[in-house]
């Protein structure tokens, strides 16, 4: 893995606005054909992030290279190279689906012979085709983010730049971009750049993460990795009793080595601090205690808890 | 520099004014009111004003403070026809270039301040275009369709004039040397004046509206030539157009060169 070429890497790169310092010395690698998750609070600097390796923002400090360009100095023919879904899907509501299409795909110079059919593999690859002449306008929330996707990709780019691709839609639209957000990694071997603060969502596409705070990493490599980090603080086992004993299994549960906390919901038990090798332990002692139990499930650190963990916050329970 | 994109960009946003009421209904009925409507109505008028009129003969002091060559031109016209050839040919000239200055102010204004009010342009600012071709793209997304609207107008104009004005001159009497030159020199200069106000506005505003109307501002300068020409201060021959014409393109080109400036990809970015 380690061979892989970048796509990205960055040397300290920071950009202030007066006194906020926006991206604080970032220091990062993205390898060629993986989704690269950028997790952060809102104005963490995810976006501002976008807007420094595209080459449409000069850094303060610090070099970027994105697929070989010094974005500074080649931003135009490094932008041939990317494709970007920008924050809101920023597309001219007052033309149609296939005009702004066009549009995008004569300014990032698209052979002119092949643009008609590009547009068409567009609107048919992203489900707009029977919609195709209407004005972007009336379309809901969810086509009009297909939309921005496929105006992302029209230019078939080597590199995506996806700024929260699934905010604002309804589960089954989130579903249908994660979809393709997995397909052009998977099958067409583009890198993708996701910046998102949907945890699950990065949990599920991302290869690698890097978390963001204030403009600063504080955190980058595999979930597994991440979460190996903070195992200790984030590993736990759940534990389903019977109804009439969970107080008194909870009880129990507390005071056994390894755990560090239980807390119950409903009929089950979650025993904080314990990882596999407590299971053993906390099934003999609430079976001596004559305490039913119906399932017991070890539960990994989840991306939601890395990133809780790292800004020192707490995830809601589950 | 890449024309394509330039074009592609230029096509583009002609194609969404036509689609915007806001911005098309000025574009349509300024200067239908000012190159047909006005001119025909005046030129109706000429034929009914009675010939011993005493605005007629307030014309006298008009033609006294007039300049020899324009004097020429006027030589053998009744008072009916003098009437109309003053107000159709020269009090209306300045006025004219009020067409140009607003159309362009008006599709930069949609251009930049629109683009930013519809959040559509950070995703042209993350496209190939480089940052002169994206002021050059703009620019001339304004200029020309605010020349080609000048033009068309002054088309107008000439039908309207000249066929309401027919029953009093019975000739073909506009345009002359001077209108060409305002037409063909002065009026571009004024659509770069105008263009370069609506960027700079643009630049500082956040909605299309507001950019709309204080570049409208623009064509206060024109307010006041027209009323410089009415008090007899100022008189637009041919060299006088041209003169004119020198003047906006040099405050467009001043203009201009200080709106590059704004429209560098870095700033425009950093205030979305």
């Amino acid at each position: 893995m380690q061979d892989v070429p970048l796509a990205i890497s960055t040397e300290n790169l920071t950009r202030r606005f007066g006194d906020l310092i926006a991206v604080d010395a970032l220091t990062l690698n993205v390898r060629t054909g993986e989704v690269f998750g950028f997790l952060g609070h809102n104005g963490a600097g995810k976006t501002t992030t976008i807007r420094l390796l595209n080459g449409v923002l000069a850094p303060t400090a610090g070099k970027a290279s994105v697929l070989g360009c010094d974005p500074v100095t080649q931003g135009a023919v490094l932008r041939k190279r990317t494709g970007v879904l920008t924050e809101s899907p920023s597309l001219d509501e007052r033309l149609s689906a296939r005009e702004n299409l066009t549009f995008y795909a004569n300014l990032y110079d698209v052979p002119r012979d092949q643009v008609g059919k590009r547009v068409e593999e567009m609107l048919e690859s992203f489900e707009l085709e029977t919609r195709d002449t209407e004005k972007v306008g009336g379309y809901s929330k969810g086509m009009k983010q297909r939309l921005a996707l496929a105006r992302a990709l029209v230019h078939h780019p080597e590199l995506l730049f996806l700024d929260e691709p699934t905010s604002g839609l309804d589960p089954v639209a989130a579903r249908h971009v994660r979809d393709l957000i997995r397909k052009m990694s998977q099958e067409e071997g583009r890198t993708v750049f996701l910046c998102t603060h949907n945890l699950p969502e990065a949990q599920r596409l991302c290869d690698r993460v890097a978390v963001l705070e204030h403009g600063k990493l504080i955190a980058m490599g595999t979930p597994t990795e991440l979460g190996q980090q903070i195992v200790h603080t984030t590993q736990r086992v759940e534990i389903e009793v019977g109804h009439d004993t969970v107080h008194r299994a909870l009880d129990l549960v507390k005071t056994l080595p390894g755990v560090r906390d239980a807390i119950s919901e409903v009929d089950v038990i979650t025993a904080q601090g314990a990882g596999r090798e407590a299971i053993p332990g906390l099934i003999s002692a609430l079976a001596a205690a004559n305490v039913p139990i119906y399932r017991v499930t070890p539960q990994e650190p989840t991306l939601e808890d890395i990133y809780f963990a790292l800004h020192g916050e707490t995830p809601e329970a589950s | 520099m890449n024309w394509r994109a330039i074009w592609t960009l230029i096509t583009k946003d002609f194609r969404v004014v036509l689609r915007t009421k806001a911005v098309l209904i000025p574009l349509i009925i300024v200067p239908l009111i000012m190159q047909v409507i006005l001119p025909a109505g005046l030129a109706i008028g000429a034929y009914y004003i009675p010939t011993d009129s005493s605005d007629l003969q307030d014309l006298d002091t008009f033609l006294k403070a007039a300049p020899p060559t324009i004097l020429r031109d006027l030589q053998g016209l009744d008072d009916s026809q003098l009437f109309l050839v003053l107000m159709l040919v020269y009090f209306f000239a300045p006025l004219y270039l009020i067409v140009p200055m607003m159309v362009s102010s008006v599709f930069a204004a949609d251009s930049f301040a629109g683009e930013k009010e519809r959040k559509t342009l950070e995703a042209l600012l993350h496209t190939p275009l480089t940052d002169r071709e994206l002021v050059v793209g703009k620019m001339l997304a304004a200029w020309v369709p605010a020349v080609l609207v000048s033009v068309l107008s002054f088309a107008l104009y000439t039908v309207a004039a000249n066929a309401a004005g027919w029953p009093v001159m019975h000739r073909i009497f506009f345009p002359n040397l001077m209108w060409i030159v305002l037409v063909f020199w002065a009026a571009p200069a004024a659509s770069a004046v105008g263009l370069s106000a609506g960027v700079l506005v643009s630049s500082k505003v956040k909605t299309f509206q507001e950019a709309y109307q204080l570049s409208g501002l623009v064509v206060l300068p024109i307010v006041m030539l027209v009323l410089a020409q009415a008090s007899g201060v100022l008189f637009l021959g041919p060299f006088v157009a041209f003169m004119l014409g020198l003047v906006l393109w040099v405050i467009a080109l001043a203009l201009i060169a200080f709106a590059v400036g704004v429209l560098q990809r870095n700033e425009l970015i950093a205030k979305l």
